[in-house]
């Protein structure tokens, strides 16, 4: 018994030391996943641009993952592990990983990390975040132009700035067309949980919605829109085959081209610490074709794509009031990054308490 | 359709793979078999019943095969806990973790399907009733298997002579042995009763309820089906209220928050689980209601003296 | 053929020793034929599970990073499940455990002093041990099935904390996401060498492992829980209570699975999140039965186990297989144990039916 481990063991060894040498040449680009990279949604949006960046600079990196890492003491060891196998550029794609990823980047000051949707940096941890709210804003336009009963529904996650700021955008994008336009708002307390977002999606359309749209990550609230007849906006990935008839146009995560930048940098040894929101002009986030709807919506989504993307456009720019009533933003000016991602109020017109 | 129509088809959709789950379970228990891997059972149903129907086109094959494949499933635990006698509750477990896995791994190609949902079946007529019609005799399959797996299962244990059987094979299986029952051969039937259900539930997720296949789609409510068969005090019609009571709960909880009715959520959402402690202080308290119903031999380990 | 089962007179020595190699090569070869199946070179596969995390330093203090909990935990249920009292909610007292031992961190965050930590560990262990008191308490005095109560209430203690760190708890300047404050300096329990990242829990677990041993072994109140466990009639007569026995098992499991939960909440985490745990208090449960209900066998089997967690992440890197590879072989590795242990009490027979000889009824 012991002989065959012993002999188990050091083939292996063999095997494993040629199969890291013949690697030496290229550099690792790492990945650390919440999810599973099938999940149909954030992470494997997540996966397809790391994809993206083997298509690109695959002569130059080859690049590993680990997913269905748990938040807390397991993706430390998860980090930890990739930090030690070797990885020059380390993405760990989830809030949760942010203290983790912090704690390990200090023990390896010659790896760079990027944490995404974080607030914490380091010399050599990054920070990049996507501005989706722009998307949203977009959709809230479209959603009133489309709904017949001026009332669109909402199928929130949970109650932090990034969800926050969808809602807000979204009823701002939405009252800029018309004036009286109105959200339900449902909190599922999941980001993944098919049923229970059907569910939801049934609640809304059963309370006269026609239009909803979705800050959760499968296409069962999309499936429950085709089904009913009415429209919905995909999340995260494109969910055109979930309702070819149904979907308006989706925020659609392309974490590509950050990959591949971001990638390019760190072997010209240009590397550096950012923290970066980008927004539809640098292409991490692109709308889904506009479909299903009429030309002249179209036409209007595409001119508001392009005046966000040319920065003539700002969503959040007064006057603007809070729920409570309270002055937010005077005419003309704009909300700074700081208090957008920290928010957790609502803007004037949302039908809903925050919960706290 | 109004609006109280509309929010009780939501909930037969939600309740329906618990009381079906719930239903196989109950069976098992009543064998005195606790498998607490309905979970794992429900998820390998939903993978196999999903990849069966968008490789044959057909949801009927596809729901043969979530309840085949809970079956065979559900047989893994038979095998070690009743031919080998390992423990029930570190079995049941490890069938969930395996059930978890394996099923990623059948349904990896098929994430981001959009399958075919399983049609509805119209009684011509009984459907025009006003109000009860469109409830009742508008439903797929699925639905109209739950209705008579109630009645049979009701009708099996408390009516027919090998229900009887099962019975005292879950209360006592030494005097059920001494009596000349086959104790084993009783529960694998009864553990794989349970594991068709439990498939069967399954298929309902991935072919009614949202008609695709993601890994961990049943989220947890393989567990709540457990919960059910003691709320429900091992009788299956109380199953079908607490199923329905618990659908209803959740579902009515998203409609409070649509009307704006702010309550914490979590509150609601520990409902049922504090509903069912209480439902289990009330029929234990009293000796008499809990030898009735509970399955005294449930969780024990049975091998035959020779 | 059928398989007929045995029951021998003692338990059988030579396979309590060789039961867990058996099912290590079952596995093995199990394994084996997957990955091979999978096209992945089965060597270096079972290689990147078994031995590849073992091979540093730092993996080594991950391993008692994750094994600590387990075992801590699978301590507290083996005392349980010994004297036939079966507390399947461990999960919910380590949630329980964590949250009151968090209460002077996160409500009295002011408050420093050498005397938090040690005041930190009590409250923890007392939270979970009132935790497990409730299904106790029902069982004692209300004859109310433990395994289903213990269960259910696993789920309120999540909603619980869920509650808490989205609301009351959040941390004011976290920015809304629902975590509390990072715990202070002086909260925090920590690391026992300077090579690496493993805190005191581990110390914890084994201290807990030997104490119950010893007690199990020999004193009295080891003696009276086996005796109660196997027949509470002759545990009667000896004139041990059944009911305080009850309250003394589920009170210490509790404690135990607390102590765990607050370990883990202010050595790794350090703050309260909605999700503390990736399971720890089911995954004991099979780490209790692994390791045979004996305390000793468990420090042997959560090490196990919590190896299988790190060859699987070892192996997604080295082979490239996805994720539920490593679950689907975890569940292999338990199913062989568990089928193997029965070695230890019975004596398996295949009968084999012979078709051309009638078959003779052995019943």
């Amino acid at each position: 018994m012991k002989k065959l481990l012993f002999a188990l063991a050091t083939s292996a060894a063999v095997l494993g030391f040629t199969a890291a040498a013949s690697a030496q040449d290229k550099a690792k680009i790492c990945f650390v996943y919440v999810g599973s990279k099938t999940d149909g949604g954030w992470t494997q949006a997540h996966d397809i641009g790391r994809q993206e960046l083997e298509k690109a600079l695959g002569d130059k990196i080859e690049t590993q993952f680990l997913e269905n890492v748990p938040e807390g003491p397991d993706a430390e060891r998860a980090i930890e592990r990739l930090a030690r196998s070797g990885c020059g550029v380390i993405f760990t794609t989830s809030f949760g990983f942010m203290d983790a990823t912090i704690k390990i980047a200090e023990k390896f000051p010659d790896v760079k990390f990027e944490h995404a949707t974080g607030y914490k940096s380091a010399p050599n941890v990054a920070t990049y975040n996507s501005r989706f709210y722009e998307g949203r804003y977009i959709q809230g336009q479209i959603a009133a132009k489309i709904s017949q009963k001026g009332e669109a529904g909402y199928i929130a996650s949970f109650p932090i700035p990034e969800v926050v700021m969808g809602i807000n955008s979204f009823l701002i994008g939405a009252r800029s067309v018309n004036p009286e336009f109105k959200i339900k708002v449902v909190w599922a307390n999941t980001w993944f949980d098919p049923g229970k977002e059907a569910d939801a999606a049934k609640a809304l359309i059963d309370q006269g919605v026609d239009v909803i749209t979705q800050h959760t990550d499968t296409t069962a609230p999309m499936q429950v829109a085709a089904e009913r007849g009415i429209k919905a906006f995909g999340q995260a990935s494109d969910m055109i085959k979930a309702g070819p008839e149904t979907q308006l146009t989706a925020i659609v995560d392309t974490w590509g081209s950050y990959y591949i930048k971001r990638t390019q940098a760190f072997l010209d040894g240009k590397w550096e610490t950012t923290s970066s929101w980008d927004g539809l002009k640098d292409g991490i986030l692109t709308m889904a074709p506009y479909t299903n709807m009429p030309d002249d919506v179209k036409k209007m989504a595409e001119e508001t794509e392009a005046k966000i993307k040319s920065g003539e456009l700002k969503p959040f720019t007064g006057p603007l009031k809070k729920q409570d009533g309270s002055e937010w933003l005077a005419a003309g000016a704009s909300a700074d990054d700081g208090t957008l991602l920290g928010m957790n109020f609502y803007v004037e017109g949302v039908d809903d308490k925050l919960p706290q | 359709m109004g609006i109280v129509e509309a929010i009780l088809l939501t909930v037969i959709t939600a309740a329906t793979p618990l009381v079906i789950a719930a239903l196989g379970e109950l069976v098992t228990e009543r064998s005195g078999v606790l498998n607490l891997g309905v979970e794992g059972m429900m998820i390998m149903g939903a993978a196999c019943a999903f990849v069966a129907t968008q490789l044959t086109g057909s949801p009927y094959i596809g729901i043969l095969a979530g309840i085949l494949s809970g079956a065979l499933f559900s047989l893994l635990f038979g095998f070690l806990t009743l031919t080998l006698v390992a423990n029930q509750v570190a079995t049941g477990l490890a069938l969930t973790i395996l059930g978890l896995g394996v099923s990623g791994m059948i349904g990896e190609a098929y994430v981001g399907q959009s399958g075919e949902k399983l049609p509805q079946i119209v009684f011509p007529l009984l459907s025009d009733i006003p109000w009860l019609g469109p409830l009742l005799f508008k439903q797929d399959m699925i639905f109209y298997l739950s209705i008579a797996l109630v009645i049979g299962v009701n009708w099996f244990l408390f009516k027919t002579r090998k229900g009887l059987m099962l019975r005292s094979v879950g209360d006592s299986h030494s005097s059920a042995h001494a009596l000349g029952i086959n104790v084993i051969r009783t529960r694998y039937l009864a553990v794989m009763f349970g594991g068709a259900c439990a498939g069967l539930a399954g298929a309902q997720l991935s072919l009614v309820y949202t008609p695709q296949w993601v890994e961990n789609m049943s989220a947890g409510r393989g567990w709540i089906a457990l919960a059910l068969v003691v709320f429900a005090s091992w009788r299956p019609w109380r199953v079908v209220v607490g199923g329905y009571l618990f659908g209803a709960v959740s579902i009515s909880q998203l409609h409070a928050q649509a009307f704006g009715i702010g309550i914490p959520s979590q509150f609601l959402s520990a409902l049922p689980y504090l509903a069912t402690v209480a439902v289990l202080i009330i029929i234990s308290h009293n000796r008499r209601t809990t030898l009735i119903n509970t399955p005294a031999s449930l969780g024990k380990s049975f091998v035959p003296d020779r | 053929m059928r398989i007929e089962l045995e029951k021998r007179p003692k338990v059988s020595v030579l396979f309590s020793i060789f039961s867990p190699f058996i099912a290590l090569i079952l596995t093995l070869i199990a394994g084996a034929i997957m990955f091979a199946m999978l096209g992945k070179d089965p060597g270096y596969a079972l290689y990147s599970f078994f031995i590849e995390p073992l091979m540093e330093v730092w993996s080594l203090h991950e391993l008692a990073i994750k094994a600590g909990p387990l075992i801590l935990i699978a301590v507290g249920l083996s005392v349980c499940y010994r004297s036939n009292n079966w507390n399947i909610g461990a999960e919910g007292q380590f949630i329980m455990g964590a949250i009151a031992g968090s209460i002077i961190p996160v409500v009295f965050y002011e408050w420093q002093s050498p005397l938090v930590l040690p005041l930190m560990l009590v409250m923890g262990m007392l939270g979970g041990a009132l935790f497990a008191g409730i299904p106790a308490f029902l069982k004692a005095h209300m004859n109310t099935n433990e395994i289903l109560t213990s269960l259910m209430l696993v789920y309120v203690a999540q909603l619980f904390l869920d509650w808490l760190v989205r609301g009351p708890w959040r941390n004011p300047g976290g920015m809304n996401f629902p975590e509390t404050r990072t715990f202070g300096a002086e909260a925090i329990l920590p690391e026992m060498l300077a090579s690496g990242r493993a805190h005191w829990g581990f110390a914890f677990a084994i201290i807990a492992a030997i104490l119950v041993w010893l007690m199990m072994r020999f004193t009295l109140k080891g003696f009276e829980i086996t005796v109660l466990g196997q027949s509470e009639r002759a545990g009667r007569f000896a004139g041990f209570s059944s009911r305080k026995m009850i309250w003394f098992s589920m009170l210490l499991s509790g404690a135990l699975a607390g102590l765990a939960g607050i370990s883990e909440v202010s050595g790794a985490i350090q703050q309260l999140r909605p999700v503390i745990s990736p399971g720890y208090g089911f995954t004991a449960i099979i780490v209790a039965f692994l390791g045979r209900l004996n305390p000793l066998g468990i420090v042997a089997s959560g090490l196990v186990l919590a190896l299988t967690y790190l060859g699987g992440e070892a192996a997604q890197l080295s082979l490239g297989v996805s994720d539920k590879v490593t679950r689907v072989f975890q569940g292999l590795l338990l199913f062989f144990v568990l089928s193997c242990d029965t070695l230890l009490h019975f004596k398996i027979r295949m009968v084999w039916a012979d078709l051309n000889d009638t078959v003779k009824d052995t019943h």
